[in-house]
């Protein structure tokens, strides 16, 4: 059962409960949250994702939750949990559902050494993925954001989470989390896209969330080969340039963005070069989204 | 008496196959506790030791392919860290001997499997302590405590200087003279551990003989006043024992070796504890011989409770007291009350002024 045909009131009452349980591809969450603004969050952007009864394995029982009752009319704040664990300091009470998607890019993060994961979005066409490593402020949100609203597929706006074991890529296709002035660009790049609510003045600036297109959610269980490493960086009127990147400068280059790479040693080194050895690697310079969209469209025929 | 209720954590402890029946709920919520008690890896390598990793449903075995590949990266780092202490120390004229976490993993005890912490702990004789902390200065290492009151505490009072931390690596080193506070009323004789402790073969590196490695395991656990790793440390203990008990005589060296540096209190608490919670095979003689005159009553309603994953399925109302109490007797057994609550009021009144963080 998909989650956005739940009224409202069910996942507010499920919230408030034992927590709402769902499935992202291949993890199973359960977030349970007084904050009235996080049920909206997830009907709004979470909407196409299957809800889980509670027989299922949940790999990350999460929360949002206010740290004192005291300071509810005294800038009020919300606090993550990870299982009783509290990795944050607490944020403002607004910022509930921006801290979820922190959160459980955390829980992803710290407990997913299955895989080599990238600090990378990762999209697919024709069976190809191509992955956009990035450092912030490279664009690589905004565009992945601009791919999937024509129609390309989402595996990971976030990261990149390539399998030790098969070298695929695993899809979690959350919402695309875009800053600042990249919400504008893509409200009127893709005037159809779904956004959330936008979070201001947080510790990143202004945040808001596009929903995953309900294809890819519908995809999230099935991986994808690697077939394009692409370093993206928005250049203000630039033209659209894309160059070949060695492949020994593409693997350090690759391995400073890995979230893992230290801890997987020998292997996140094999999984690595296995993955540049199999795709092309390049540098990519834009600020034209229009002309980037057909470049890469073209690339993966 | 607590009537004991066993956490899941524990059944699979003590009978990895009754995992195979599980359900997924079950395997969720074994997960969990497995996580919170820092047990994760270690109840991977429980499943690899009787070859049913591979029988796991997949969502299981994710998390512990997770936890053991960060254990992996552990291992390769504390053998790193622990060539840097003995190249660091190569110069002192005194034996170099490791304790705890980092001699079970030099030992190749079976308790090194799956444990991850923080800080490596070494023994040094007092007399050798200004050429140790000079040495490891030389070769990188810093104190973190600067105020002279702590440093004064340690020095003064504990079984070590304060912690050391390596300004490249980040390591954490704990040099210790004793294993005990100085305060402690039955403070071990720390020369009488090292005249016992047994030499790693082509190592220049010491660790402590078997039995006393258990008592010392034992002292630490009883001693202590947190119990976030007490399920750990409690399965250390059990590893040990299992693996110690196939050795000609090792009980009756036990149980003599606890008389010989007056460790019969810890001793018999770790022998019943980790019997009544994961079972450990301790014959009934040794359970009969190791008794102490203590409440048992009083004390097995704080250890059940406290013994257990801190994790909210394995708490009852009564957790949060249990612990408390034992935080506070862990300060009492440190020192005496007259030292105690001056050092309480001075620690209670800088954190008022926000001079502490902790």
């Amino acid at each position: 059962m998909k989650l956005e045909t739940l009224s409202k009131k069910t996942v507010v009452r499920a919230l408030n409960s034992d927590g709402l349980r769902f499935k992202i591809g291949g993890f199973n969450v359960c977030l349970s949250s007084s904050v009235p603004a996080v049920a909206e969050h997830l009907l709004c952007l979470y909407g196409a994702f299957d809800v889980l009864d509670n027989k299922a394995f949940i790999d990350f029982y999460t929360a949002l939750e206010p740290p004192s009752k005291l300071r509810r009319f005294f800038r009020p704040q919300v606090n993550f949990s990870f299982d009783g664990y509290f990795p944050f300091k607490p944020l403002p009470y607004k910022q509930a559902s921006a801290m979820f998607e922190w959160g459980l890019n955390w829980c992803i993060a710290s407990h997913s050494h299955q895989y080599l994961i990238i600090h990378a979005s990762v999209v697919e066409r024709n069976g190809q993925a191509f992955i956009f490593p990035g450092t912030p402020g490279s664009g690589k949100s905004t565009l992945c954001a601009a791919l999937v609203s024509r129609g390309w597929r989402l595996l990971s706006d976030e990261m990149t989470l390539l399998s030790v074991s098969d070298g695929c890529v695993y899809p979690v296709p959350r919402p695309i989390s875009l800053k600042n002035q990249s919400i504008d660009v893509i409200q009127d790049f893709a005037p159809d896209a779904v956004m959330g609510a936008v979070f201001k003045n947080t510790a990143k600036g202004s945040i808001g969330h596009v929903r995953p297109s309900d294809d890819s959610v519908a995809l999230d269980e099935i991986p994808a080969q690697p077939s394009k490493l692409i370093f993206p960086k928005y250049e203000r009127g630039s033209n659209t340039v894309l160059t070949p990147l060695s492949k020994s400068r593409t693997l350090l280059k690759a391995a400073e963005n890995c979230f893992n790479y230290n801890i997987l040693g020998l292997k996140g080194f094999n999984s690595l070069s296995n993955l540049i050895d199999a795709s092309d690697c390049y540098e990519f310079k834009y600020s034209n989204l229009e002309e980037a969209v057909a470049l890469f469209t073209d690339l993966a025929h | 008496m607590k009537s004991f209720q066993q956490p899941i954590l524990c059944t699979v402890l003590i009978d990895p196959q009754l995992a195979l029946n599980f359900n997924l709920r079950q395997w969720d919520l074994l997960i969990r506790q497995a996580r919170s008690a820092n047990l994760l890896a270690r109840l991977g390598y429980l499943f690899e030791s009787v070859g049913l990793l591979n029988q796991l449903p997949a969502q299981a075995l994710a998390h512990i392919i997770s936890a053991q590949a960060y254990a992996d990266r552990f291992y390769i780092s504390l053998q790193r860290e622990i060539s840097c202490i003995q190249e660091a120390l190569h110069s002192v004229n005194a034996p170099l001997v490791l304790l705890k976490g980092s001699a079970y993993f030099m030992a190749g005890n079976i308790a090194a499997k799956g444990r991850l912490f923080s800080d490596v702990d070494i023994l040094v004789p007092e007399d050798k302590l200004p050429a140790v902390e000079d040495a490891l200065m030389k070769a990188g290492w810093m104190t973190n405590t600067i105020d002279p009151y702590d440093q004064k505490y340690y020095r003064q009072w504990m079984h070590e200087i304060p912690p050391l931390r390596h300004l490249k690596r980040q390591a954490t080193i704990d040099v210790h003279h004793n294993i005990l506070p100085k305060t402690t009323q039955f403070c071990p004789d720390a020369n009488k551990l090292s005249a016992n402790s047994v030499k790693l073969p082509n190592q220049n590196i010491w660790i402590l003989a078997p039995e006393d490695r258990v008592l010392h395991s034992a002292m630490h656990l009883f001693h202590e006043g947190e119990f976030a790793q007490g399920l750990r440390d409690l399965s250390d203990l059990d590893l040990l024992l299992k693996e110690f008990s196939t050795q000609v005589n090792f009980w009756e060296k036990l149980l003599l070796r606890a008389n010989e540096l007056q460790q019969q209190i810890p001793l018999f608490y770790a022998l019943r504890y980790s019997h009544q919670i994961l079972q450990t095979p301790i014959p009934e003689s040794v359970l009969e011989a190791s008794k102490q005159r203590i409440n048992t009553t009083l004390m097995d309603a704080l250890f059940l409770r406290a013994l257990l994953p801190d994790h909210d399925s394995c708490n009852d109302k009564w957790t949060g007291l249990a612990r408390s109490l034992l935080f506070i007797r862990s300060h009492y057994l440190k020192m005496p009350i007259y030292l105690m609550v001056p050092h309480l009021l001075r620690k209670t009144y800088r954190r008022v002024l926000g001079k502490e963080l902790h």
